[in-house]
Parts: structure tokens; sequence; C-alpha cells
């Protein structure tokens, strides 16, 4: 079953900007998808749409078979949204925020009291939960909106760049525990501009640009059209010059650093071969291609 | 039932804020109604003398009981519900299964408590001045709560189309005081020129203003038919547009 359906979808603002131009998505229920693009193609609006806070234009938009135009309470119900950026009240407690919001989710309070707690343990919150919102610091507050979303158990989690502008280690934080909320059967779907982020977290992706989609698939099959890996080599004695070899794009990066870029069907016995030739040792080599940005960025700016 | 649960939360939401931050919303109007009873009604109103056979001092306890309520009631909402979209947590509702009517009533409840609240700890400021025999239960309840419903929609209708902090000064200050003012809290309208009292009955205010006065004190200038259906007919009103723009989106959306 599809989480997600998109046919069509378009978006043109009052201002007469078109930020989505006719977009079709299908994300299986299960599943944790990368929803890329560059700053203004149109992700935010895609999202603003699905979880009611954009009017479309045209097209529509069905969640776990639910129509948004007939059915919207229900949609609304499947989905768990993290914005961009913060939405909450700055002067409410951690706990009320969270609580709230299941409320407004029709949540009994019982359960609500209870969902609340088990959501701010899971984001290691509950200690902060009588501290007032505006006082926590940038990685908690990202931490609470992943709460509040989570609070009503929703089968769609939206998160839209839920990373920005924290430090690696709550990245890293964050990363397990959107992979545990996946785990545990919930579909979700990630904007994010770490591309290294999306590479080890999602397993299908789609990317957007000037509100079109332009590459829908697979992360593994998008993976595999990178053609070319960026190697750096350590070596033992310096060089003051590129020895010329042939078949291999070499840069000197350093006196004793040289890059290389590789191509898929070359070996690297060829290179060391050749740089043996000229007398040079490789002490060490990183793989330092970043495979999805070449993709992204070849993607986005054709 | 999600209904519910969801306009509860919001009621409590909206009660446990104005109750939190109570020196700003609950206290002001007792010292400012407490000073109107001390000059008008005490030291200026005693050379008056009386008004359609009633003191000074009990004809004006309606109207400043009155205004307190439409100030707190416009306030809290216009406050409340601005500060949600200048926050970005009108989010948290829209993302909801919560219907807009519910919104609305949730916002409208708040209003009205707070209004009631305040009404209630001005009538009891009053007693320190004056005695007050309700002349009418079901007239004085009913235009009390009418108009402390109508003024929360206002509120309502307010928010939703403010863009800035200004805006939400704006109408209070240069549309609601006058009005409230020229709407017969201090004076009786008989007591106007011609094109004055004609004027006077463009006020919305006037006829709550008049309704309350006769259930309290059983003193009128306007038939209280027509109060009530002018009162009912504006509360209607905006209850309707107050729809309309959160189906719409208006001011919430984009």
């Amino acid at each position: 079953m599809n989480a997600l359906s998109l046919r069509n979808l378009t978006k043109t603002y009052r201002n007469g900007f078109t930020a989505l131009r006719g977009i079709d998505l299908d994300i299986q229920q299960g599943d944790f998808f990368a929803l890329l693009g560059p700053n203004g193609a149109g992700k935010s609006t895609a999202i603003g749409i699905i979880s009611s806070l954009v009017n479309k234009t045209s097209g529509s938009v069905h969640v776990f078979g639910h129509d948004i135009d007939t059915h919207s309470a229900k949609v609304k119900s499947c989905i768990g949204l993290v914005p961009q950026e913060m939405n909450f009240n700055q002067f409410e407690t951690v706990q009320n925020i969270v609580l709230n919001q299941a409320g407004y989710y029709g949540i009994p309070r019982h359960l609500a009291i209870a969902s609340t707690e088990k959501c701010l343990k899971q984001m290691f919150l509950w200690d902060q939960r009588d501290m007032v919102s505006r006082r926590l610091s940038g990685g908690m507050k990202r931490r609470v909106m992943i709460a509040r979303a989570l609070v009503h158990s929703p089968q769609l989690l939206i998160l839209d760049e839920p990373t920005a502008g924290v430090d690696i280690e709550i990245r890293r934080s964050l990363w397990e525990m959107m992979a545990q909320v996946n785990q545990q059967g919930t579909t979700i779907i990630l904007t994010t501009h770490y591309l290294e982020e999306a590479e080890s977290l999602c397993r299908n992706i789609a990317i957007i640009n000037n509100g079109l989609i332009v590459e829908q698939s697979g992360m593994s099959e998008l993976l595999a059209q990178v053609n070319k890996d960026y190697f750096v080599l350590d070596l033992a004695q310096p060089i003051s010059a590129l020895p010329k070899i042939e078949g291999y794009e070499l840069e000197l990066i350093g006196s004793k650093t040289l890059s290389a870029l590789v191509n898929k069907e070359q070996s690297l016995n060829g290179l060391f071969q050749q740089l043996s030739m000229h007398h040079i040792d490789v002490l060490s080599l990183k793989n330092k291609t970043n495979r999805l940005e070449q993709l992204f960025m070849g993607l986005v700016s054709e | 039932m999600n209904n519910f649960i969801a306009f509860r939360t919001l009621v409590i939401e909206e009660i446990r804020r104005f109750i939190r931050i109570w020196p700003q919303t609950l206290l002001p109007s007792v010292v400012t109604t407490a000073l109107y009873f001390m000059i008008f009604g005490h030291l200026i109103g005693e050379r008056f003398g009386d008004i359609d056979g009633v003191s000074y001092m009990d004809y004006i306890v309606p109207g400043v009981i009155l205004m307190s309520v439409i100030s707190n009631a416009y306030a809290n909402v216009v406050a409340s519900f601005y500060l949600r979209k200048f926050q970005r947590n009108i989010e948290e509702l829209l993302v909801a299964p919560i219907a807009n009517w519910v919104i609305l009533l949730g916002y409208v409840c708040g209003g009205i408590a707070r209004g009631m609240l305040v009404g209630i700890i001005v009538t009891a400021t009053s007693l320190l001045f004056t005695d007050i025999n309700v002349h009418h239960w079901g007239v004085t309840l009913t235009i009390y709560i009418l108009t402390a419903t109508l003024f929360s929609l206002a509120g309502f209708v307010n928010a939703i189309f403010a863009n800035s902090f200004d805006d939400i000064s704006t109408i209070p200050n240069f549309v609601l005081t006058p009005l409230t003012y020229l709407g017969g809290i201090f004076y009786s309208i008989t007591m106007l020129p011609e094109l004055w009292q004609q004027l006077s009955l463009a006020n919305p205010i006037l006829y709550m203003i008049n309704a309350f006065r006769y259930g309290l004190i059983g003193v009128t200038d306007i038939k209280i038919e027509i109060a009530f259906l002018m009162t009912g007919g504006f509360t209607l009103f905006l209850t309707i547009f107050s729809l309309v723009l959160l189906h719409k989106g208006i001011g919430i959306k984009d």
C-alpha cells in the first residue's frame, strides 16, 4: 500500500510564483524516503500541502488511500509533521506542548499523558518536561518537535530538515532516533541538505528542482549511477611535480598528497603499478567520493 | 468525541494562559473601573443628580461592567490567536484533525471565560460603592454572555487579518474604545441633540449597554427586543464570517 500518492500536484502562490508544476510521487508504506532539492525547489510547499498547511492549486493527494479533499481529518490523523522552523509556544512547558498536541488529535487525557511520557523519554527530554521551551537548547527544541509529532503515533512522519543547525553529536543521535522510529513501522519522509544523512538513512529518493521531480528511484540504484571514485593518496616521500600517468586524472594537492579520479572500470592496481614505476610509494588512501552529492549536483544543474 | 477533546484542550489552554498572567489580564480592569466608580460615580456623580430616576453611580455601573467584559473578551482572543500566528504554533492546530468550528468555539469560549471573570470581579468591586438589586436575571445573564461572545468573535476576526502587533492594537484603540465610550456608559442618549441621538443608534455597543442596564437596574433608552435582535444579529454575522475565513485559510495559510 502507498503511504503517500501525489498526482499532478501544482501550487501557484498569490504573488504568481509557481512552486510546484505538476508532481507525481508514490511512497510505499514503511519506507524511509528522501525528498531532496535545492532551496526554493518546492520541497516545503509539497510538504505544506500534504500536511494541510498550504492550499494546493490543483492535483490530488492521497495518504494511506484517504483523499485530502474529501477525508481531510483522516489524512491529518495519519501524519506527524516536524517542520523546518520552530513552531511551538515559547512560553509553554515541554510536557504541555506535547500533551496539548495529543489533545488536538482527540486523544483522551489518560492516554495522552502516557503517550507524552513515552515520547519525551524516547527523545531524552523527560528530565526537561517542566522546563519552559524557550530555555531549551537548539537540539532539544528539535527533539520537542519530534516528540510532539510522534505523540499521536502517526503512520507517516514528515521531517522537514530536522537536523538543520544542530551539531554533529545531536545530529547523529537524531539519526538513530529516526531509524528507530522507522524500524517500528512508521513511514518517514525526510528532506535535508545534508546529503550524507539521506544516503545513510533513506532507501528511496526523489529529487525535486524548479517544481518538478527530476529523479525518483531507489537509493542504491541511484548511487550505482556514479561512475567515478575520488581517492586521496598519502605519499611516503614528497614530490615536486606530477608524473605522467596514462588513463588516470591526478592532481597534486600537497607535496605529499595526491588526488586521483578513477573510473569504475579502471583498477587501482594499475594506478599503484604506474606510481611505483615512478618511484612513488603510497602510504595510505581514502575514498572521498560524495556519491549522492555528485549526482545531486548533476541533476539540479541540468 | 475527538472534537470534544480538542475543544476542551483549547479552552483549558486558553484559561490557563490568562490565569497565568493575571496581573496583565485580570488586574488592570479592576483598577481602572474602581477609579471610574470613585471619580465619576462618587466624586463627580453626586453633583449630577439622578438620571431616569436612579443615582448617577447606579446608572453607570452596568456600562462600566459591560465595558470591561467587552475589552477583555476582545483582548483575550485577539492577543492569544495572533500570538499563535506570530509564533507559528497555529500550525499545531492546522495539521491536527480539528474542525474549524471547534477552533473558533475554543477561542471564543476562552474569550467568554476571561470577559465574564473580569465582569464578575468588576461587579464585586462596584459593590464597594453601591448596592445592586438585579431587575431581570434572564436579560442580564443573556446579554452578558452574548456580549462576551460577540466581542470574542470580533477579536478573532481582528487576529485573522493582523500581520503585526500594531494591527492588534489599532482596532481596540481607535474603534472599540471610542464606540464603547459613545455607547452610553456615562449618559443617556436622550440627553443628546437629535442628530447625535440618531448617530448613536448606529453604534452596536449602545444596544448591549442599554439591555444590560435594563437587566440590572430596569432603565433603558432602547427597546429590549431590538437590543437583543441587534446583538444576536451581529453575533451570527461574525460567527459565519469567522468560519468562512477559517475555511478559506485567510490569514493563516500560504
